[in-house]
């Protein structure tokens, strides 16, 4: 195991599990944790997240994890729900985020299936997080609620219309998409984020 | 674009899978986790795990069995089978599933398909439907196909659909098992009146038949046991066959 500190925040949302097998896959090992001095002190912070916005940042909140992440130094990647909270605000119950990006996250309003759900590709701009990923690979999505393009987005994905893929600003990351339920394509991406 | 997905179902009965598995480059092809791996590298995009064990001592052991399936696999998978209250479910996500999938016990207590999406979120809730076409309606059955219910196909996935269900798996028991293709004009029907996707099930026998599911049947996803498990239909032949065919599929 590589001596890498990775914590990966456990606030209660789902599926955690899965983004820890997918690391043990890459020969890492991370901390499960809501305490604010093993996050502070880890090198790289992933930030998960299934499950409902308002009852994430509720325990957000409780573990005082919403004043510590937005003030993160470390390289910091959020999954899924993890990158809508890392937004401004979501139209899931009109919930308030950490507001990392000063993005609003909309809620999908077209006549496509609700929640976009499964395989779709990805169109990136070249950042290191996407390296070795050809435009057009497939990643995996579940989500009703999306992130609209910005001067952030560093990959996007059509479902009726763009939206953010990916997003970044400084050592902040966010993907919609689930790295670790991606096939190689997610596992690749989970290995730039811990070689940034 | 989004893609049509493949789903192979693995039908698990005391930890092991049952139904004929014919595949020479497994070791035990009887081994979940194995199998899974195997499909997970071979072009499924997703599996489906139906838990038939009869007794609740042994359906504890299914919590081991996620969390190594889970560990093996990098897709997503839903678990099926007995799933009665909310801490069943939870059970299962802690363990490793995406989602669950749940059917009589639905029907038996629709809240149960609230109490898991709010908590879990709707994309984490299958609602499966066995129904069956008989005197011009598609009557719903639970206990797999055993019992029927005064309720059709149509207004219990709507009902399923209000209650937080993220996504409808329709079994037609009338093409089930016949390898003639899948129940196409119901499915667009169900496609049609319903926001979340709906998985296509019961009567793959041929490349074509997951054609029509996509294409007559507008299902998004199709799921499929022998035609995958006596290796008859290859996934990756199958994609490359659909993928020529105009329909978008993850290759």
């Amino acid at each position: 195991m590589t001596k890498l500190k990775i914590a990966l925040i456990d606030y209660g949302a789902g599926n955690i599990q899965s983004v820890q097998n997918a690391l043990n896959r890459l020969g890492y090992q991370a901390v499960l944790t809501h305490d604010p001095a093993i996050i502070t002190k880890a090198d790289k912070v992933i930030f998960p997240g299934v499950g409902q916005a308002s009852y994430a940042m509720k325990q957000l909140k409780n573990y005082q994890l919403d004043t510590l992440i937005p003030q993160l130094k470390q390289d910091f990647l959020g999954i899924c729900l993890g990158m809508q909270l890392m937004c401004n605000k979501t139209e899931e119950n009109n919930t308030e985020g950490l507001g990392v990006f000063p993005i609003d996250v909309l809620k999908f309003n077209h006549q496509l299936k609700i929640p976009h759900m499964g395989w779709n590709t990805l169109q990136h701009n070249k950042t290191p997080l996407f390296k070795g990923v050809k435009n057009g690979e497939f990643a995996y999505f579940v989500h009703s609620f999306y992130v609209p393009i910005s001067t952030y987005t560093i990959a996007q994905t059509d479902y009726g219309l763009n939206f953010s893929a990916a997003i970044q600003k400084d050592n902040f990351y966010a993907t919609q998409f689930h790295p670790e339920k991606s096939s190689q394509t997610g596992l690749n991406i989970l290995k730039n984020f811990l070689s940034l | 674009m989004l893609a049509k997905r493949i789903i192979p179902c693995l039908d698990i009965k005391d930890n092991r899978t049952v139904k004929g598995i014919n595949f020479k480059a497994l070791k035990d092809a009887g081994d979940p986790v194995e199998l899974a791996h195997y499909y997970a590298e071979n072009g499924a995009d997703e599996l489906v795990f139906l838990d038939i064990t009869a007794t609740q001592e042994k359906r504890k052991t299914l919590i081991k069995l996620v969390e190594k399936v889970a560990a093996a696999i990098n897709i997503p998978f839903t678990v099926g089978g007995g799933i009665t209250t909310k801490e069943a479910a939870a059970d299962l996500i802690y363990a490793g599933a995406d989602k669950v999938s749940i059917n009589s016990a639905a029907v038996r207590n629709p809240d149960l398909i609230t109490q898991i999406a709010d908590r879990f979120g709707a994309q984490s809730v299958v609602v499966a439907i066995d129904a069956k076409y008989h005197h011009n309606n598609w009557q719903v059955f639970l206990n797999g196909g055993r019992q029927a219910v005064a309720l059709s196909l149509f207004s219990w996935a709507q009902q399923a659909q209000q209650l937080g269900a993220g996504e409808i798996l329709f079994t037609s028991m009338n093409h089930d098992g016949t390898k003639k293709g899948f129940a196409n004009k119901a499915l667009s029907k169900l496609t049609d009146l319903l926001k979340i996707p709906v998985i296509a099930s019961g009567g793959a026998g041929s490349y074509k038949d997951f054609k029509d599911a996509f294409i007559d049947g507008k299902a998004d996803a199709a799921l499929a046991a022998s035609v995958f498990h006596y290796n008859q239909i290859k996934i990756p032949e199958l994609k490359k066959y659909l993928k020529q065919e105009n329909i978008i599929v993850r290759i």
